[in-house]
């Protein structure tokens, strides 16, 4: 597998903009939170999704460190490493 | 800054909530239980639709006369923890009853069902194992899962296959892998395929927990639960449950046929650090116990008058959960319209539970419902007629 950080983080970005109600001006450095008013269901329901398509499951207390959609990224491309 | 201040946007969501003059839903009183079916709330005689006591059995004779004869003859109370001088001849008996009844060499007893989740789950995964959540498991379950030290994954609802490939992840990862189910999901009503979940977990030497607190005394030929009904209980590892909902009274048990289960009580803290249930909760549990055993017809009537409710909704043009369970729950779009309806419900004489996102599956507000054996054909179509006057003064039913 040959993921980086740049191509999860522009995938999740992606994914997010599929939403609707997603703001459209988002980008790796956006707060999952505070910029896109999840709350902690929205983010685990959202980050499953991110999960099927990466063939990767993030263990809830990762989620707890995560800001901003680059260190979701960063989460993802290590827990892969490690696999 | 006040220490409350975080608590801002919650005091902003209950006052609107209550905007509109409605009552606030989580400050409901009843006065007076005046039968298992009817409480007085506001002065009024009101139908309880919202109890989840399936069997009524917190109002049975022969429990309240345990409750009273064991507090007689040994008081109030243990003052003291399971481990410490909180065990006493009646917590051995519950925990024997319970064993037999479930067919399960070893049984904990706890002093209420979150605490059994919590004192279960915490202690079996430990800080190299994984742990498997429901994505809709009960709040219990979640809390469980903070207080160990396991990874946590959270699997699509209901979906054993998703499961299976979070398994498949975690193939030659060192750790145990405990999975967590629910008998029948407290929200929704709907029932876990148990079968399916066995057949992952014997294909992946998994561990498997069902969380059976809605479904015993309410599936399966002698009330042992889903897995009961799905002739797979030699592959549930653990079953846990509580007394507060078909046994009427308050406290929560895991049973087991690992022998392990008996090292749980040195180290599950919230068996160790909490006081024992009192006596007359023991008894009366286990006089509710007898009264389950030798009645099945009450799990009869009981599924007879959840498929009455569910169908009489569902002709009142309302929108239900998928199965007749002792839970239906009318799904609703809004948060504003959802208060009202519930509101009204308890004006015209009928109480039922307000669950509110985020608490709820999907973002949907619902009126959940149970349903109790003890429920006459008459109040459930009292309940119903009410329900559908209601959906149609707020014009929300959908075209029957
Ligand atoms: C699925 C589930 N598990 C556990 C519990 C906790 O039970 P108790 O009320 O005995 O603490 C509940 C009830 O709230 C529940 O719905």
């Amino acid at each position: 597998m040959s993921e980086t950080v740049a191509s999860v983080s522009a995938l999740i970005v992606k994914t997010l903009l599929a939403n609707p109600k997603v703001p459209r001006d988002i980008n790796g450095s956006s707060k999952i939170v505070e910029d896109l008013a999840f709350d902690s269901l929205a983010v685990m329901n959202f980050v499953m999704e991110i999960e099927d398509t990466l063939d990767v499951s993030v263990p809830l207390d990762r989620l707890a460190d995560i800001r901003t959609i680059d260190d979701l990224a960063a989460c993802i491309v290590s827990l892969k490493q490690a696999s | 800054m006040s220490i409350f201040s975080k608590y801002e946007g919650l005091a902003s969501a209950l006052a609107s909530v209550t905007a509109g003059g409605g009552r606030n839903p989580f400050d409901v009183v009843i006065e007076k239980p005046i039968s298992s079916t009817v409480g007085l709330i506001e002065g009024r005689e009101t139908l309880l639709f919202g109890t989840n006591n399936y069997l009524g059995l917190s109002q049975s004779p022969a429990a309240i006369n345990a409750a009273v004869e064991a507090a007689k003859a040994y008081g109030v109370g243990t003052t003291g923890s399971r481990i410490a001088n909180g065990t006493q001849g009646l917590h051995r008996q519950l925990e024997e009853r319970l064993s037999a009844f479930f067919r399960r060499r070893h049984c904990m007893v706890f002093s209420t069902g979150y605490q059994a989740n919590l004192g279960t789950i915490s202690a079996l995964a430990g800080k190299d194992d994984y742990l498997l959540l429901d994505a809709d498991s009960h709040a219990s379950i979640y809390d469980g899962s903070r207080l160990g030290h396991a990874q946590v994954i959270r699997f699509r609802h209901n979906d054993a296959d998703d499961l299976h490939k979070r398994l498949r992840r975690l193939e030659g990862t060192p750790g145990s892998k405990l999975v967590v189910v629910e008998g029948i999901y407290s929200m929704m009503g709907d029932v876990v395929p148990m079968a399916e979940f066995a057949a992952v977990k014997r294909e992946t030497g998994a561990w498997l927990l069902a969380d059976e607190a809605h479904s015993v005394g309410v599936m399966g030929k002698h009330g042992r639960g889903v897995a009961e009904a799905d002739g797979v209980e030699d592959d549930v590892d653990f079953v846990v449950g509580t007394f507060s909902k078909s046994l009427g009274t308050v406290g929560g048990y895991c049973v087991s046929n690992h022998a392990g289960l008996d090292l749980i009580r040195l180290c599950s803290r919230p068996y160790m650090f909490t006081a024992s249930l009192p006596p007359e909760v023991i008894a009366a549990t286990m006089a509710a116990l007898t009264e389950l055993e030798n009645h099945p017809e009450l799990r009869i009537r009981l599924m007879d008058n959840a498929r009455r409710l569910h169908t009489g909704l569902q002709a009142a043009g309302l929108r239900t959960g998928p199965q007749a369970s002792p839970v239906v729950s009318v799904i609703l779009d809004d948060v504003a319209v959802a208060v009202a309806f519930w509101n009204r419900l308890l004006d015209l004489g009928v109480y039922v539970n307000l669950s509110l996102p985020p608490a709820t599956p999907d973002q949907h507000p619902l009126l959940r419902t149970s349903v109790m054996a003890t429920h006459t054909p008459a109040e459930i179509d009292r309940a119903v007629d009410i329900f559908a006057t209601v959906a149609r003064e707020m014009g929300i039913s959908r075209a029957a």
